[in-house]
């Protein structure tokens, strides 16, 4: 009888420490991009979670953490095989690093299921945003429409008429152009949707060039963007017809592929390399010392991806196993490299959007400055349509 | 529609059909003449695009560098063939779909440890990367009219070879009746070793003129791999003539389609349903073509057996 009960004790004790050792790290599932036409955005969101992680001494809200990466190469079906090792085999605590809505689009509800909050550091579907909306999923970027919305809105108040808009034919494409025409009042020249991951543009330049807009209005995300840009010049449409761009394709990556012909094209962003506050003065310089090249916005993304969790956790005192505490702790917000950051109780941030000019400085270098504010204090269309509080 | 669009559309069409050949030529041959079906074909393709890119850094001359790949693709080509695809040739065609499927993934991964997964870079050379007024108002990449006027002079070359070379009797010979060819005394292991080093090289020159517009990357070789069978179905296993004529249709077609396709199905419907149902129903009109033809002539347009 006493040895049973000795037993028992010892059973207790070694369940018990084995409890308190899975609770010491903070297991962290990242599916992204890393492979194919995608694989710039990524990655750069990637080093820049990395990047908090390691100057947070690999801790998250003072936890340890384990980050456990995976590569969907843009194909959902790969993405759905990650995720389902992510949350049966690996069991995480927190899912972040999908760039593509249509790949989130298809992963998300099998996320939520398991009741594991899913941070986007990228993809921000409308999908998610209304009456789907799902208290396990937040966003740390933008919604998808919202750089188009203050892309339409610049393009608005420069008094273009008849502009030429075209996108890929996925989620966040449909989005961008919806977001665009939202603060877009003039006249649409032509609407046109083209494939995903198309490498060459040559029929929607010609289409282009036969509409003869006042402007032209894109959103071609990592290599589409780049080939857009590249056959535009080529075509000599560049110096005919203005191109407006959202972030996206006209960040560091895309100036560095494509070179002298950005000069001079507006785009907008929810980030800039110049904010001045200290969380983005010590991102800047930190990405710059550690993987020598000028951050773009997805790194930014994924480095306040990384700022955003660390916050929660430590919030909740690193017990993650209170989910309603942990949301609570995502909506009241962090300090990102935008500065404090508020959420809507649809997952999506309130913030400013910013204009961006690609110029080239005195030293030579092609970069981005700042040209303005269009949108401050900025949220999405559809948190009005999400019940959740 | 006005007609500089339809004029550029065309072109667009000419330019890639152009570039088409040069993969159907080499893939028509080895398929006509060894009855070999290579589906590292392609990949072939992804080596010329890689080492003109990395030879164009190298060098910084863009034609050096094009000059280079091309000679650098027809050694692995012709390494390729006297190494691994040599032992195929008596094997039936599974095993040969089988064997340069893997040769396929093996490449793929070899490119991947050497040049990274992250697309490469390879841009025009200067002088090309601007527009050209072919008419007045309409302006045309001159890189793609470089692609074209290169596209006509390898054609032109090809066709001189073939028609007007003692090899080139020797190749119509092997593609016409391969055994009766080896009994009269053609040298069939050095001409089929030849014969893949010239179809590597055409590889390597689509690749390194179509690598600027697309983009240099892990299996770029696989999509167009199915075209250039498709365009040597519709003109002829074994005759270039006929990979030529097909290339010019598929592009044409091609283009054309995903152009006025949309434009057309705008009007009847909104926006998204053109562009989701107009590439796709411009996809299927490439096999469309390739149905009609075989229906009426089950050997392709110009067969070189008859």
């Amino acid at each position: 009888m006493k040895r049973i009960l000795w037993l028992m004790v010892l059973l207790g004790l070694a369940g018990f420490s084995l409890s308190m050792a899975q609770q010491r790290t903070v297991k962290i599932g990242f599916v992204s991009t890393l492979s194919g036409g995608g694989a710039a955005l990524g990655i750069d969101a990637r080093d820049g979670f990395n990047l908090a992680v390691r100057l947070l001494n690999n801790q998250l809200g003072g936890v340890p953490v384990e980050v456990i990466v995976a590569d969907d190469q843009q194909n959902p079906d790969v993405a759905r095989q990650a995720v389902d090792r992510m949350l049966k085999r690996e069991r995480v605590d927190f899912m972040t690093g999908i760039i593509f809505s249509n790949i989130l689009l298809a992963v998300g509800d099998a996320i939520f299921e398991e009741k594991v909050h899913y941070i986007s550091l990228n993809a921000g579907p409308s999908e998610y945003a209304g009456e789907r909306c799902n208290p396990y999923f937040f966003n740390v970027a933008w919604q998808n429409d919202n750089l188009h919305e203050a892309m339409g809105q610049y393009v608005n108040t420069r008094r273009f008429e008849n502009v030429f808009i075209l996108a890929p034919n996925y989620p966040a494409g449909r989005d961008a152009l919806t977001g665009f025409k939202r603060f877009y009042k003039g006249k649409i020249a032509a609407e046109v949707y083209n494939r995903l991951n198309q490498l060459d543009f040559s029929a929607e330049i010609a289409q282009i060039r036969a509409a003869r807009p006042k402007a032209v209005y894109t959103f071609q995300p990592g290599a589409m963007g780049v080939n857009f840009i590249k056959q535009y010049a080529e075509a000599g449409l560049l110096r005919e017809i203005p191109l407006f761009l959202p972030g996206f394709s006209a960040d560091a990556d895309v100036i560095r592929a494509v070179g002298r012909p950005m000069v001079g094209i507006y785009n907008s962003s929810h980030w800039a390399l110049e904010l001045n506050n200290p969380v983005n003065q010590r991102f800047v310089e930190e990405f710059r010392k550690a993987y020598n090249r000028t951050p773009t916005l997805y790194a930014s993304q994924g480095y306040d991806a990384a700022l955003m969790l660390d916050a929660a956790i430590r919030a909740v005192g690193g017990d993650v196993s209170k989910k309603d505490d942990l949301r609570k702790a995502f909506l009241a917000g962090f300090n990102s490299t935008r500065g404090p950051l508020k959420f809507n109780p649809n997952g999506y941030p309130i913030q400013n959007y910013y204009l961006r000019q690609v110029i080239q400085a005195p030293n030579g270098e092609i970069i981005n400055r700042l040209a303005g504010n269009i949108f401050t204090n900025h949220s999405d269309a559809y948190v009005s349509q999400c019940k959740l509080r | 529609m006005p007609p500089s669009l339809f004029l550029e559309q065309i072109l667009n069409g000419v330019q890639f059909g152009l570039m088409l050949f040069l993969l159907a030529a080499g893939l028509t041959l080895v398929f006509g003449i060894m009855d070999m079906i290579n589906l590292a074909h392609g990949s072939l393709y992804m080596i010329g695009a890689y080492l003109t890119a990395t030879f164009v850094g190298l060098t910084g001359v863009f034609w050096l560098g094009v000059l280079l790949a091309v000679v650098g693709t027809a050694l692995i080509g012709m390494l390729l063939e006297f190494s691994i695809l040599r032992q195929l040739y008596k094997r039936d065609h599974l095993s040969q779909v089988l064997a340069t499927f893997a040769l396929i993934l093996i490449i793929n991964e070899v490119v991947r440890i050497i040049w990274g997964s992250q697309p490469l870079l390879l841009s025009a050379p200067e002088g090309l990367s601007g527009p050209i007024e072919i008419l007045p108002g309409l302006n045309y990449s001159a890189f793609r009219l470089t692609i074209i006027a290169v596209g006509l002079v390898v054609a032109v070359g090809l066709f001189l070879l073939v028609n007007n070379t003692r090899v080139g009797m020797w190749l119509r010979a092997g593609a016409s009746n391969r055994e009766m060819a080896q009994a009269m005394g053609v040298p069939i292991k050095p001409l089929f070793t030849l014969l893949f080093g010239v179809g590597a090289a055409l590889c390597a020159i689509a690749g390194a003129f179509l690598g600027p517009i697309l983009a240099v990357q892990v299996g770029m070789g696989e999509s167009i791999l199915i075209l250039a069978f498709v365009v040597i179905v519709i003109g002829g296993i074994g005759s270039i003539k006929g990979a030529l004529v097909g290339a010019l249709l598929v592009g044409i077609v091609d283009t054309a389609g995903r152009a006025f396709l949309p434009l057309l199905l705008s009007q009847v419907a909104s926006p998204e349903v053109a562009s989701n149902l107009g590439p796709a129903l411009a996809s299927i009109l490439i096999y469309l073509l390739m149905a009609v033809v075989l229906f009426f002539k089950p050997q392709g347009l110009f067969p070189a057996r008859t």
